[in-house]
């Protein structure tokens, strides 16, 4: 049991990262990753807000949404699963403005921190795209907590690796077409070849 | 050229969503491993964002400044829903494929970046061309790498052989890496690299100017 779990942990995190084999958050992943220090903050909250959606849109979709899922109701018939899309990413506007509040009341050291990236991650396609897989894949609730946060901190693990590059890169002679957004494609095109290497690892 | 064309022909080239904007590169590049998928996915997308823009400017002037965000990503939803039932319905196969990646059309950043930035402030009839404008400068670029993928990756072009493969007796030995992730942020890089080579207008800045420094005049 334990070991499914940390196998899914690596799988999310590394074997199939959101942003380098999936492409997903790319609009924040290329412009957020200037600074090593604001890519952390990022990372974090979208860790945060990963770790937290995506279970409660499982719980959402299994007990609402799902083919018979309303059975308790005594409607054993209707599938309301069309309207996942648009549950799916009120639940993610939704909770991010919660956290957003509650961080502000109860951490404002964190809050000053996370602030300005918060709003941006309802807007992510990482978050929406891990509740999407875990749709997809029919995860139950346990699966679903641990794939949250192997695929947040994947994410964010990516973004802060990028980060670290991109500060070095800053001292180096790049041809000019290539300045900013296009060495920065080859360089996560590099990265992802090299997350290639994590394929195939079980524990 | 009038203003109609422009608004048409502008996102092409001369101000691209994906390539200058930065915007929806998200999507993609998962969908571009063979054309057929991204060919889909393009009518997907430039349908979605004309409509939610002529949508969302149809009723700009009664949506509460407060809560616009929320309305657009409503409208934006359920034009996604509409788009996604349809593919299943009269697409299945090529719709499973595209897997989550329809979805994540709602929060493609070229729908809502439009309707943020130019819906809101535009009538109806140019918002709409706007949409289609730059759902086409999305298609352009996304085209072009799923032709290089699918044509250096397996040989073929929309599941039609193109190059024959070593392996059935022809010539072409299949570059594998095509088809693995990495290569479409390749593609996507040297892509940028050419068109601001030819529009000088579009190249960065540098962080830091790197100078050549004559130690001579010192010594």
């Amino acid at each position: 049991m334990t070991a499914d779990f940390l196998n899914l942990f690596i799988k999310a995190a590394f074997v199939e990262n959101l942003a380098l084999s999936f492409f997903l958050g790319m609009c924040t992943f290329l412009a957020i990753s200037k600074r090593v220090e604001t890519a952390f903050g990022l990372g974090v909250a979208v860790v945060a807000v990963q770790a937290i959606t995506v279970p409660i849109n499982n719980l959402i979709h299994v007990l609402l949404l799902q083919e018979g899922a309303l059975a308790w109701a005594g409607l054993p018939d209707v599938d309301l699963s069309f309207l996942g899309l648009v549950s799916y990413i009120g639940v993610i506007a939704a909770l991010v403005q919660i956290l957003e509040m509650a961080l502000d009341r109860y951490v404002p050291k964190l809050y000053n921190t996370l602030g300005i990236f918060l709003p941006l991650i309802t807007v992510n396609c990482a978050i929406l795209g891990g509740t999407l897989f875990m749709v997809e894949r029919q995860y139950t609730f346990g699966e679903s907590v641990v794939y949250g946060l192997g695929s947040g901190f994947g994410w964010a693990f990516a973004l802060i690796a990028l980060a670290g590059i991109r500060e070095k890169l800053k001292y180096s002679d790049v041809p000019d077409g290539l300045q900013g957004l296009g060495i920065t494609f080859i360089i996560v095109g590099l990265m992802s070849i090299g997350f290639l290497g994590f394929s195939g690892i079980r524990l | 050229m009038s203003d109609t064309r422009k608004i048409l022909v502008d996102p092409l080239i001369d101000n691209n969503p994906i390539t200058l904007q930065v915007l929806g590169i998200c999507s993609a590049l998962a969908v571009t491993t063979s054309v057929m998928p991204a060919l889909l996915m393009c009518v997907a997308l430039t349908s979605v964002t004309a409509f939610s823009n002529a949508t969302i400017s149809s009723i700009r002037t009664r949506i509460p400044n407060s809560i616009r965000i929320i309305v657009q990503m409503t409208i934006i939803a359920t034009l996604v829903i509409v788009v996604d039932q349809i593919l299943r319905a009269y697409a299945f196969e090529t719709s499973k494929q595209l897997s989550v990646f329809v979805g994540l059309i709602i929060t493609n950043c070229i729908v809502l970046g439009r309707a943020e930035a130019f819906a809101m402030k535009n009538p109806v009839g140019v918002s709409f061309l706007d949409g289609i404008g730059n759902g086409l400068g999305y298609s352009a670029i996304l085209l072009i790498v799923a032709t290089l993928r699918e044509l250096f990756g397996g040989g073929t072009l929309l599941g039609y052989r193109i190059l024959p493969l070593v392996s059935d007796g022809g010539w072409y030995e299949a570059n594998g890496l095509m088809l693995l992730p990495p290569s479409a942020f390749f593609i996507i890089g040297l892509l940028i690299w050419g068109i601001r080579s030819w529009k000088r207008e579009q190249v960065e800045q540098a962080d830091y100017q790197i100078h050549e420094v004559h130690r001579t005049g010192v010594l």
